[in-house]
């Protein structure tokens, strides 16, 4: 109560908390699972807590304490299963609820037959996302239709980055040579932020991009209009991308084939294993 | 002319930090240098410190580079916080952001949290277990001088050749050759190799030390409860490390052979250092961690003048945690692709150490239930550290949950997580430990006035600095970010987290404060037990003699010199007549072992290769030497120890 006081206090408005204003079912599940662990840990925090605040007042040294002083005591077997017993049950219910959820994030939050695919390639220091469904690409921006599971396959031709939009859920790194998988859904329409979350080196701070959801018709609009409007990307322009720099926002009509695959593959990486 | 000056501008790091890290350094040398050549110190530095084996020589030196390098690593806080307090700020720009917190992290774990837990064990272990000295003293000062010379190269990159900036971690492909030229990664490199080798050496040396050189009757059930927490140590010491040193081997091959195990190109593979890294990486979080609950455990004994409640238990939960830090390294990486069953797995042995750790709360909160709580520094500090440790142990058990971790990883709220156990735990602990010990270490107690100004100012700005922390992670500020933009609802919650820790700034001055005056107005200890306290070390005078025990006592107890008192002693028998004490002798060829690694480190730093051969050569040289040294050890007379036990009231 007195940290939510002093939240507002602040001027931090609930909405700013991404974590904990999910927009999708993946960022749903995993808020239930803070919450859950939140009330679980408080169960042990704050009994412990004011235990202390007691014995501390009660068993201090000073003259007249008339409370029971037991210097040879140091031995209880029923005390003792008592507190092996509580965190034993918390951890029971908390690691029972996570490992449920752990297996369940690794497949779509729905059932899908045909998922739409973003691949994802984090640069120095730019995110590219390719549409192979729609052959369009972004830089720095994405947009996705709502209301059906998305499967991002992400990659990274530059240090480890982490790939985070936390309204839509929780995050996984792009890594090189290897390529990883994340569900993500929106179940809203909105501009939700994304972020790289793990240190690249100077341009990191600046690694941000919006995600733009909107209902399928307005995405196959904006399909559309890349493809119309857009500029393509070529080998040429791929790699002037990768040489360390900040860049705007872009929107390219179409890329070249296979660029995805081949810088995961091009110094042996593996394309079978998507991690989950 | 031209090559020199270009090649000294980029030796010579240049700014407005680094030419005033520099004159601050020129000037402290010479301060240094002047008091030591004015007052004829050089001849008793060499013969009595630098050159010494005795334990709690070499622990002392530990204490003060901790606290040396807690104020270097604190001053990298500051001008982090500083930075974030405002979005969009100028103040220092990502270049200088990315070095100091890269500075910041690799001196606190490794030049901070280490040296200090060295420092208590060394001070203590020998003397609670009744022996005269560590297994190996002559190999306990070269673990010394590898760590101090460590620790120099590594801050000098600050003023020459500029600093690491790849983050504490180091992971490749950004710490690699193609991402971070130049010679600073180099330096955070060599300079944990060599402080490395010094760590495994005292792992070794103290596991030994407490399995033989216990005095007889002293089984391992009777041994105090710090000797126990830093014989688990070890334990983590020994088989943690050199995964430490093969990860940072094999990205040295990586940087200045040319090699590709973790490169970006040439098929290198970044994930198997992530793997190594952590291998060690979570062991070490308990390396650092299980000394500081020793001290609590010796601490709240003390001052609740009553038995530690649950021993065996206390014991038990030690070694679980020792051994169960090796099957959860992979959660400090549940979103780099694991399977669900891998990352099911160690996220429920992660929450498994809550248990044994929730037990040692329960236990020390028991020793004070039915006690007499005297509320002196050292055991504020304990009584700090419960609250701190239990919410900073809790949002680890939150950490754990692998699916909330995704939204956590990387955050600030992972950031006031680690810092709330690392600070709330290890300092709070080490703090504890240094007002506790002081008195054995220097013969005087710390006075208490500006002692409780440092605890109340240093505890009030830790929540005040950390608590932000976690809402702002839920808002999606990521960590080592240099700078934000104004709109995201940061804002505010920076500027706070930056005032709290420039409140804690101002508390570690005055734990400074009080150490200076108590030296200037001594408060002395003439009993050796202070505090009526349990445990051997205070059956001896203070500071202890160097050959520690007149005569090594027989142990028929845990708190052995507490139930002596009880039995009306006020020193220990002498009764038996006294022999010659076998001792070792002091050497130089730690130190300049020390000198030579440096040398040779700082030659690879920079890719001058002879240099790096002459300093190794140097080191096998010493080595030689030493293996042909045959005069290591002496005899103290009978006639000197009844002089010595004489001066202190006793025979």
């Amino acid at each position: 109560m007195g940290g939510a006081a002093i939240l507002l206090l602040t001027g931090c408005s609930p909405q700013q908390f991404t974590v904990l204003n999910p927009v999708g079912p993946v960022g749903r599940s995993e808020l239930q699972l803070i919450i859950l662990s939140t009330i679980l840990v408080l169960v042990v925090i704050v009994p412990v807590i004011a235990l202390l605040a007691y014995i501390v007042v009660r068993y201090r040294d000073k003259p007249g304490n008339t409370a029971p002083y037991q210097p040879q005591w140091s031995e209880s077997k029923k005390l003792e299963f008592v507190w092996w017993s509580i965190p034993i049950i918390i951890v029971a219910i908390l690691g029972t609820v996570t490992a449920e959820k752990t297996f369940a994030l690794t497949r779509p939050p729905e059932p899908t037959n045909n998922p739409m695919v973003v691949q994802v390639q984090s640069l120095d220091w730019k995110w590219l996302f390719q549409y192979p469904g729609q052959k369009v690409a972004t830089l720095n921006y994405l947009e996705i239709p709502t209301g059906q599971p998305i499967e991002f396959i992400l990659t990274s031709n530059a240090p480890m980055n982490s790939f985070w939009v936390p309204q839509l859920g929780g995050m996984e790194y792009t890594m090189p040579g290897t390529q990883m998988r994340l569900w993500l859904q929106a179940d809203q329409a909105g501009t939700y932020q994304g972020r790289g979350a793990n240190f690249t080196g100077r341009g990191f701070a600046h690694m941000t991009f919006n995600v733009v959801a909107t209902s399928q018709d307005k995405f196959n609009q904006w399909v559309q209009k890349v493809k119309a409007t857009g500029t393509p990307l070529t080998e040429a322009g791929y790699q002037a991308l990768v040489k360390p720099s900040l860049a705007g926002v872009i929107s390219y009509s179409s890329y070249p084939m296979g660029l995805f695959e081949n810088v995961v593959t091009k110094d042996g990486g593996g394309m079978g294993n998507m991690g989950k | 002319m031209g090559g020199v000056k270009q090649f000294l501008s980029h030796f010579f790091v240049t700014g407005p930090f680094e030419i005033g890290g520099d004159v601050s350094i020129g000037l402290v040398s010479l301060a240094i240098l002047f008091v030591l050549t004015r007052y004829k110190l050089w001849g008793w530095l060499w013969r009595n410190w630098l050159t010494s084996v005795d334990h709690k020589k070499i622990g002392i030196m530990y204490m003060l580079a901790a606290l040396l390098m807690l104020f270097r690593g604190g001053v990298d806080a500051l001008m982090i916080r500083t930075q974030l307090a405002l979005p969009n700020s100028q103040f220092l720009g990502a270049e200088h952001y990315d070095q100091i917190f890269t500075t910041h992290g690799t001196i606190m774990i490794l030049f901070m949290a280490m040296p200090f837990i060295f420092a208590m064990m060394n001070i203590v272990v020998p003397l609670q277990l009744g022996a005269r000295d560590v297994a190996f003293p002559y190999l306990n000062a070269i673990s010394f001088w590898l760590f101090f010379f460590g620790a120099m190269l590594l801050n000098i990159s600050f003023v020459i050749g500029g600093s690491p900036d790849a983050g504490w971690v180091n992971y490749p492909p950004l710490a690699e050759l193609q991402f971070s030229p130049g010679p600073g990664d180099n330096f955070y490199l060599l300079s944990i190799l060599i402080s490395g080798i010094g760590s495994v050496a005292t792992g070794i040396n103290f596991l030994v030390t407490i399995l033989k050189m216990r005095a007889p009757g002293m089984s391992l059930m009777k041994m105090p409860m710090f000797s126990w927490a830093v014989f688990a140590t070890c334990i983590d010491i020994i088989f943690a490390f050199p995964a430490l040193t093969i990860a940072l081997g094999l990205e040295f091959a990586d940087r200045i052979l040319g090699a590709h195990f973790f490169t970006l190109n040439g098929g290198g593979n970044p994930m198997m250092y992530v793997n190594l890294f952590w291998m060690w990486g979570h062991p070490e979080v308990y390396i650092v961690i299980l000394p500081a609950f020793g001290i609590y455990s010796e601490v709240v004994a003390t001052f609740s003048r009553k038995r530690l409640f649950g021993y065996t238990a206390m014991v038990t939960s030690l070694l679980l945690i020792a051994i169960a830090s090796y099957f959860v390294w992979l959660h400090h990486f549940f979103t780099m692709g694991a399977g669900a069953d891998v990352n099911t797995f160690f996220a429920i042995a992660s929450m498994f150490i809550a248990i044994p750790t929730g037990v040692k709360i329960f236990n020390w909160l028991f020793t004070m239930f039915r006690g007499r709580i005297r509320m002196t520094i050292p055991m504020m500090w304990v009584i700090a550290f419960i609250p701190n440790f239990v919410i900073g142990g809790s949002t680890g058990v939150m950490l754990a949950a692998a699916p909330a971790d995704y939204q956590y990883h990387n955050s600030y709220f992972l950031v006031a997580h680690f810092h709330q156990v690392l600070i709330g735990g290890v300092v709070y602990g080490m703090l504890a430990g240094m007002y506790y010990w002081w008195p054995k270490m220097f013969g005087f107690i710390l006075e208490e006035r500006f002692a409780k100004w440092g605890f109340w100012l240093f505890n009030i700005g830790f929540y005040v600095c950390f608590m932000p922390q976690y809402p702002l992670g839920l808002m999606g500020m990521t960590r080592r970010m240099y700078t934000y933009p104004a709109g995201l609802g940061w804002s505010s919650l920076n500027m706070i987290s930056t005032v709290g820790a420039f409140v804690m700034g101002i508390g570690f001055i005055f734990i400074v404060l009080n150490i200076v005056s108590s030296i200037r107005h001594p408060v002395k200890d003439t009993t050796g037990d202070p505090w009526d306290a349990r445990t051997l070390e205070w059956s001896l005078p203070s500071p202890a003699p160097h050959y520690n025990f007149a005569r090594i006592p027989v142990i028929d107890s845990r708190d052995q010199w507490w139930e002596m008192k009880q039995k009306g002693m006020t020193k220990p028998d002498d009764s038996t007549p006294l022999a010659p004490i076998h001792m070792p002798k002091n050497s130089g060829k730690p130190f300049i072992m020390g000198v030579l690694f440096f040398i040779a480190g700082f030659g690879f730093v920079f890719n001058w290769y002879v240099l790096a051969g002459l300093g190794l050569l140097g080191v096998v040289i010493t080595l030689f030497a030493r293996s042909f040294d045959y005069d290591t050890d002496y005899y103290i007379p009978v006639d000197e120890v009844k002089h010595s036990e004489a001066a202190f009231g006793r025979s």
